[in-house]
């Protein structure tokens, strides 16, 4: 579904007249319905390679190419920034260590934007995104306050739900586990659980790396910068 | 000109210059002091600016004062007139060539029927004298309309839509606080439910609270009525909040753009970076 070929960043630094190499040489592949976990040590690269998928890094050398259900096999980064923007409300979902609040939102009017966003009707918007708010523990309690009083677990773990109503494709995790609980991870692992059940295909950074055995199929390494097959 | 389907407002090699230009500022290789020529002291104040905005969605002008921004909006309002460039409305239904180039009454309907406008400058967009009502109704009156019930509801639904308190409708917008008569404005744009949205750094000067008021309501504008609209801003944390794509223009120029976390996360244009350093 997805496949990097001799991925490399570089960032140009014009008030210092510098080149930083973030990353470099990075290739695999994920099939669907495979949960590809990225480890490494901070500042190796992992979030670069996420961001690149994503669309919000332009890559120096290298070609991204997803197989999308609206246009087929495409280069994420030779589309135009309207397919990308269509594939990132159908089809990709990205999941950050940060929250990103509209101000004067409510929680649950931020999950269900997230949903009208793909231009499902109200009704279904508001359905689901109670069902996954009450999956993620926020409590109704919560639902009509503003995300921004929340604890870093909350903030969290509405971020992901926000994600997810979308059902996306892919769907690329940056350290959804970061600032959580036990109790909160175990729902994290559920969840993500189901998503592989349901075919979804997966992309994960994590420092945790329990969290992601008996989840993830494959793993890549960044500082041997290769793939292992993992054994469920 | 080559127009995908979900285009709604397309401008192709938009200029403006102030003043005649000379044999050194019209030569190509002639070097400009930012967008002013040293010899004639002729502006350039938008040069080649080509850009499609797509059905429904934000797109964020970003740059410094001087850059180009309001001019560029100021000739898509048909305010200001251009020097060069194709203008194109190819979801108006009489889709012609170039918008530039028809009678200046055409001009007016096109205004009155496809546009709406809010200025940083509240007196720029309203009748500060009359009444709230009144004002809608002008831009209502201009796109033809003559029913006077008709009218005041419309006036009502918008007033209520941006939080005007419909017992001071007959008050004139000069008795009013700036975010409400910022307000106002935004009813009188969207009273027509004009398909594009052009908003000329809408929230400056606003106080935070008000300010999140008229995000909120341009996002639900978005969302609920469909419209597309050009966002002016040099306020990045707004161009991040709003837009799906940004444009950033220095010295009259498109120096880049992309899909707005692109330009935030990783700008590439010297000048770019200069700018997002600076976010707080």
């Amino acid at each position: 579904m997805i496949k990097i070929e001799d991925f490399s960043k570089s960032f140009t630094i014009h008030h210092l007249n510098q080149t930083r190499q973030a990353i470099s040489g990075v290739s695999f592949d994920v099939k669907k319905g495979e949960f590809l976990g990225i480890v490494g040590e901070s500042g190796s690269g992992k979030s670069t390679i996420l961001k690149s998928i994503y669309g919000t890094y332009k890559p120096t050398t290298g070609t991204v190419e997803y197989d999308s259900e609206a246009y087929g096999k495409v280069n994420l980064h030779g589309i135009s920034d309207r397919a990308l923007i269509r594939l990132r409300t159908q089809e990709i979902g990205y999941v950050s260590q940060f929250l990103k609040v509209m101000p004067r939102t409510t929680t649950l009017e931020l999950v269900i934007n997230s949903m009208l966003e793909m231009g499902v009707d109200k009704e279904t918007a508001e359905k689901e995104a109670e069902e996954a708010l009450t999956h993620f523990d926020i409590p109704e309690a919560l639902w009509h306050n503003y995300p921004n009083t929340f604890s870093g677990g909350e903030k969290l773990r509405l971020n992901i739900a926000c994600a997810i109503v979308k059902k996306p494709r892919l769907l690329l995790l940056d350290e959804p586990t970061a600032s959580l609980d036990e109790k909160s991870k175990l729902k994290v692992r559920e969840t993500i659980s189901k998503l592989i059940e349901g075919g979804t295909t997966l992309i994960g950074i994590f420092h945790d790396l329990e969290f992601m055995d008996g989840l993830c199929t494959k793993v890549y390494d960044m500082n041997t910068k290769t793939i292992e097959e993992r054994a469920l | 000109m080559q127009i995908t389907d979900d285009v709604v407002l397309s401008v192709r090699e938009l200029s403006k210059q102030f003043g005649e230009g000379c044999s050194y500022c019209l030569d190509e290789n002639g070097e400009l002091q930012k967008n002013m020529c040293p010899k004639c002291h002729t502006v350039y104040a938008t040069k080649d600016v080509t850009f499609d905005l797509y059905k429904g969605e934000i797109l964020g002008v970003v740059g410094e004062s001087g850059s180009g921004k309001s001019t560029l909006m100021k000739m898509l309002y048909f305010d200001e007139d251009k020097t060069t460039g194709q203008y194109v409305l190819p979801k108006d239904p009489k889709n012609e060539h170039n918008v530039f180039e028809v009678s200046s009454q055409r001009k007016r309907q096109i205004r009155n029927e496809q546009l709406g406008m809010v200025y940083q400058n509240p007196m720029l967009g309203l009748k500060m004298d009359f009444s709230s009502v009144t004002n809608i109704a002008e831009k209502l009156i201009a796109s033809g309309n003559r029913n006077v019930k008709e009218m005041t509801d419309r006036a009502d639904h918008f007033l209520e839509k941006v939080n005007i308190p419909l017992r001071r409708k007959y008050e004139a917008p000069k008795n009013f606080s700036g975010g409400m008569q910022q307000r106002v404005q935004i009813a009188k744009a969207l009273s027509n439910y004009p398909p594009i949205l052009l908003l000329d750094e809408v929230t400056t000067g606003l106080d935070l609270s008000v300010q999140a008021d008229v995000l909120e309501l341009i996002k639900e504008i978005q969302r609920d009525m469909g419209v597309s609209m050009i966002v002016v801003s040099h306020d990045l944390a707004i161009i991040r909040m709003l837009c799906d794509r940004t444009m950033v223009m220095l010295d009259g120029k498109v120096i880049e753009h992309g899909i707005t976390d692109q330009i935030l996360e990783d700008p590439q244009h010297e000048y770019t970076q200069q700018l997002v350093y600076s976010i707080l």
